[in-house]
């Protein structure tokens, strides 16, 4: 529209034809300065969240009075334990070098584990099963190995389970806490007095988590199988009882769009209802006495409404694919997705085709599984009795109305042929030459 | 344009009253009566009047008097299927415009239900309808995008071809209160089915003011106005569903066969 306007009306003063600008969408047309426009629509018209670098800060040079060398000198890090000096260059200003403990001395963190006397130990952890030298094992491991009890159970010398580890491990922590304290209020509030640990909880928990990570693919199916049945079950409960509720009150004014449930395909809107308390509202409509109940429910609604309702609840038992494929081949067939003129009579027809249609899918579906268990079955055989008959099976899974060729063994071939998207385009199966029934029919002759 | 469902079964739970709003239309949702079932394999269904109509709009381009901000005159409407007057059934039309037109909720009172503008912009149209109280209390919303140029963008704009965009629809009542039912009784514009046997209508009430009807047939646009058959579509509806029925008894023939052929050959596979 630009580019004809420019050339081929140049004398109109509409050099910029309007564009759909009506639509009061989020304006990303005024940029921000600062990025230039094509970054600015990169990150979807939204300024960053975090400033990136400060162009400012690029360009700054560092103040000309300091002298800047770098310098090959030795450092110590608070971190080790022995007296190591390794080198390093550093950034000396004004021949002073900087002062400070290694860089990243401060992240050597490391865990306090809490130690215990011998008294202590005498007065409150003595347990049955555990020994004061196997204790102090442990506490050892601990402290090397930062509470990592993954290791610390592999390398601890008698052959003790994770959870028992741990289990001796908190509970002396416990005992110790609450000895010390001087009163038990006061450490009511640490997560150790809070929260026991349960040994045998975690041993549970730990076989149900691997009993999942190694399901098979075949358990995990059966489970979603079981799973979707018992939805089904449920829903078709609800959808009884929401039929039963919807038949009684031919007295009562108020009731719930139970249709909204489904997402609606095109805008049209239906009336607002008046705002209703209890009955449920939140119904799948299982068939098309429901479908059509709460249709009569409404004050007033549109054909065209009427007819999505029902197409949707025809479709309810299809997935998504198949409506897709429906969808394809009424264009095929040269059917508006949606009538031109809908009147009762021509929603009433298209319903009705749609349902034939699916039906012919299904039937299709089944042929073909019906097909791939003959062609096994045979296969299974060890001798051929149909010597050297080719097993040609061309199909086109996505269109339906195109040239459709199965053979079998023997003699018989079936084909059929449609006819699609208007006058003048023919197309014919390839055939052996036994049979041969081509079929031809026009889509639509307006 | 005449849509005739026969009802099937027609119960009244409640009396007759002379009282003006009452929907004692009511019918229960039970099975239908043998005795009145007259079409074979048609549902149940009860008296429910239907009102087609149209809605959409024309736009013209000004030409030589077009200038950045009004390029197009355009007219947007609701109206009879077959230009008959719907004022009926409609008391009154709210058309909702683009936040950037004055006053852009546009009330319309009276057949015909337009409004005419200028502008340049195409933008999406909310239309309600609002009722007469004995007709229905809620009102309707559809909705309309607003077309000033043409699909094809080959066509130069001409003055005196305008764009008109229209489409069909019919608004359902399910259960129409008596009074309306009377009033429409013989309306051209609405389609009420054929009453179930032994059930009477109060003859409607000559209301002069009702009866003022805008002869809309002499509208300017009228000439520019689509005319929808549903002849057409149902030609093609009818091919169509023709067309899957035969394949659909072909697949299930194919099927047999090879039911058959399968039947015979486990027995041959088992040794």
């Amino acid at each position: 529209m630009d580019a004809k306007d420019i050339l081929g009306l140049p004398k109109t003063p509409l050099s910029v034809p309007p564009e759909k600008k009506s639509q009061p969408k989020k304006d990303s047309q005024r940029k921000p300065d600062g990025i230039s426009r094509e970054v600015y629509a990169l990150t979807g018209g939204l300024a960053p969240l975090m400033p990136s670098i400060d162009s400012s800060y690029l360009k700054k040079r560092p103040p000309s009075d300091e002298k800047i060398t770098w310098q090959w000198l030795p450092f110590t890090n608070s971190a080790r334990k022995d007296t190591l000096q390794l080198y390093h260059w550093v950034r000396v200003v004004n021949g002073v070098p900087p002062t400070g403990d290694y860089s990243f001395a401060k992240y050597n963190k490391s865990i306090e584990v809490t130690k215990y006397t011998d008294e202590e130990y005498a007065q409150h952890l003595t347990d049955p099963s555990w020994t004061k030298q196997e204790t102090d094992q442990l506490f050892d491991l601990c402290e090397q190995f930062d509470l990592r009890f993954v290791i610390i159970a592999d390398r601890f010398p008698s052959s003790r389970t994770m959870e028992e580890l741990k289990d001796r491990y908190y509970s002396v922590c416990r005992s110790i806490l609450l000895a010390r304290a001087s009163s038990p209020a006061d450490v009511s509030g640490h997560p150790l007095v809070k929260e026991n640990y349960n040994a045998s909880q975690e041993k549970e928990r730990k076989r149900a988590l691997s009993m999942v990570l190694s399901q098979t693919k075949q358990q995990e199916k059966k489970d979603a199988e079981v799973l979707a049945e018992a939805k089904k079950i449920a829903e078709s409960r609800m959808a009884a009882k929401g039929v039963e509720e919807s038949v009684m009150p031919a007295t009562e004014n108020e009731f719930p769009e139970t249709t909204i449930d489904h997402n609606t395909l095109v805008s049209l809107s239906n009336v607002r209802l008046a705002p209703v308390a209890a009955p449920p509202s939140t119904l799948v409509i299982a068939d098309t006495s429901s479908t059509l109940a709460s249709l009569r429910m409404l004050p007033v609604y549109l054909r065209t409404y009427a007819l999505e309702q029902m197409v949707q609840q025809a479709s309810s038992s299809a997935g998504l694919r198949t409506i897709k494929r429906v969808e394809q081949t009424l264009q095929d067939l040269g059917i508006n997705l949606k009538p031109r003129v809908p009147t009762k009579a021509v929603c009433a027809e298209h319903l009705e085709l749609r349902k034939e249609i699916l039906t012919l899918l299904n039937l299709q579906k089944q042929l073909q599984y019906k097909e791939a268990e003959g062609s096994s079955l045979r296969e299974g055989t060890t001798y051929s009795e149909m010597p050297g008959t080719p097993k040609r099976q061309v199909r086109d899974h996505d269109r339906t109305f195109i040239p459709d060729a199965m053979s079998f063994g023997g003699n018989t071939c079936l084909c059929a042929t449609f006819l699609v998207k208007g006058p003048g385009r023919v197309s014919e199966t390839p055939s052996s030459p036994a049979n041969k029934r081509p079929r031809k029919m026009k889509a639509s002759d307006l | 344009m005449t849509n005739s469902s026969s009802p099937k079964r027609n119960e009244q739970d409640q009396p007759e009253t002379s009282g003006p709003v009452l929907k004692s239309l009511k019918t229960k949702l039970s099975k239908p009566e043998d005795a009145e079932k007259k079409i074979v394999g048609k549902k149940l269904k009860d008296v429910e009047i239907s009102v087609p109509i149209v809605y959409g709009n024309i736009a013209f381009w000004l030409g030589k008097k077009a200038n950045e901000y009004q390029s197009h005159k355009w007219t947007v409407y609701v109206r009879g299927a077959t230009n008959e007057d719907t004022s009926g059934v409609i008391k009154k039309v709210v058309f909702q415009l683009h936040s950037s037109f004055n006053n852009p909720t546009r009330v319309v009172e009276s057949p015909p239900f337009e409004l005419s503008e200028q502008g340049w912009g195409e933008f999406e149209i909310a239309i309600t309808l609002h009722f007469h109280s004995d007709v229905c209390e809620k009102p309707l919303s559809l909705y309309h995008q607003l077309k000033l140029y043409p699909e094809d963008e080959s066509t130069s704009l001409s003055i005196k071809k305008p764009v008109v965009v229209e489409s069909y629809d019919e608004l359902v009542f399910p259960e129409p209160s008596e009074s309306f039912l009377a009033r429409v009784q013989n309306h051209p514009a609405v389609s009420v089915p054929r009453l179930p046997v032994g059930f009477t209508l109060p003859t409607p009430a000559e209301d002069p003011s009702e009866r003022k009807r805008v002869d809309t047939k002499d509208h300017p646009l009228t000439q520019w106005f689509t005319n929808f058959s549903e002849a057409d579509e149902l030609l093609q509806l009818a091919a169509a569903r023709q067309q899957v029925q035969t394949h659909i008894a072909k697949l299930r023939r194919q099927i047999t066969v090879i039911e058959g052929q399968q039947q015979q050959l486990k027995p041959s596979s088992d040794q």
